[in-house]
């Protein structure tokens, strides 16, 4: 059933982002940290291992496949609740900063990607 | 009307599916039939949805309350849950391989975003720890600004200032990623894995990787995620005190 997919992901989720809080409590924040990667996590290992002891059917995966492909639709729905306005009103050093800065990151990512990628092409 | 007011905001996550439906259905075609598919339906329907967001201020359209139920279909509950649920579609050993190169994009993303930001805003005539702090801050997260900004104790204005460098740094990030991908490789799970931990504003990173290849969007995520906590651990502490010892 679809539902059981759906349910595992709750599962997963809910699981992952009360390790999260408790990680940020743990190092004095009061936020979340790190929540999403842990349930990530744990949705990649419960459902190889659920798929290989044959529990996973084709209709459980479609239950994880719909809110997975439901993804885009949701960051549409995001960019437009953003407040853009703010961005664009506060004037040319948000918009310098926030340009150069991320232009900064771009730029890195073929210097990091490096690490451990020689590695693996032997 | 009044009828059809009523009705659609009682059930406004309903209509806001309905919305986005049809702004991707514009986008796909404007992406076919004008731009020959050069430039991705995604990144257009995520760049309109950053327009539309200028028709309100602090919640973007969902101000309008027509479109509240957008806020509930873009809010973090139902954003989270579906990111999670690309996970099911990524490959485990590809995390492992790029555990290392995960962890230092991490400190580096926010190391280098911090200090860049301390930098320009030094420039601009900011001089006080506190303001350099909470705008290099800002340069982080969007989320990461505030915190920080009410750690240490900086004026209001400049912490708006390091909310608006963050939302900057997210619609840079949603749609310049698309555009500069191929020049620095990000095509692999790898380095879109880097690409996450450097960037690291999720909505950011992960609007910008499903608008270059969907499939790249769970690694991207997965390193993202841990960035803002970093942040804020690192910005109003370390950091804070190393620049008090510098200025």
């Amino acid at each position: 059933m679809k539902i059981y997919g759906v349910a595992l992901l709750a599962f997963c989720f809910l699981f992952g982002k009360l390790l999260g809080n408790y990680l940020g409590v743990w190092i004095g924040l009061k936020s979340d940290v790190g929540g999403v990667g842990f349930a990530m996590f744990f949705l990649m290992i419960s459902y190889s291992y659920f798929k290989k002891k044959g529990i996973v059917n084709e209709l459980t995966t479609q239950g994880i496949v719909f809110w997975s492909s439901m993804y885009i639709p949701i960051i549409v729905a995001m960019a437009a609740t953003q407040n853009v306005k703010a961005a664009v009103s506060q004037g040319p050093i948000a918009v310098v900063i926030g340009v150069l800065v991320t232009l900064t990151g771009f730029l890195l990512v073929p210097l990091i990607s490096k690490i451990g990628q020689t590695k693996n092409e032997k | 009307m009044e009828v059809v007011y009523q009705l659609i905001e009682k059930n406004g996550l309903i209509f806001a599916f309905l919305v986005v439906g049809i702004l991707m259905y514009l986008s796909n075609l404007v992406s076919t039939h004008l731009f020959k598919k050069k430039i991705p339906g995604v990144a257009l329907a995520v760049f309109s949805g950053l327009l539309l967001a200028l028709l309100g201020s602090k919640k973007g359209i969902a101000d309008i309350p027509l479109f509240a139920g957008m806020a509930l279909l873009g809010g973090s509950m139902l954003r989270d849950f579906s990111v999670v649920a690309t996970a099911m579609g990524a490959d485990l050993s590809k995390i492992k391989q790029a555990g290392w190169a995960g962890i230092v994009s991490l400190f580096s993303g926010v190391f280098f975003s911090f200090f860049v930001g301390v930098l320009l805003a030094f420039f601009l005539g900011y001089r006080d720890v506190e303001s350099l702090t909470t705008i290099g801050a800002g340069a982080c997260t969007y989320i990461v600004g505030p915190i920080t900004g009410s750690a240490v104790g900086a004026s209001s204005d400049v912490i708006a200032i390091s909310i608006a460098i963050g939302v900057v740094k997210t619609i840079v990030a949603t749609i310049g990623t698309p555009l500069i991908a191929k020049k620095i490789g990000l095509d692999n799970p790898h380095s879109a894995l880097v690409f996450g931990g450097l960037i690291g504003t999720t909505s950011g990173v992960t609007a910008g990787l499903a608008a270059t290849d969907p499939k790249l969007v769970p690694y991207g995520a997965f390193t993202a995620t841990f960035y803002t906590g970093l942040g804020c651990l690192l910005c109003p502490s370390v950091f804070y005190f190393a620049l008090r010892a510098f200025v």
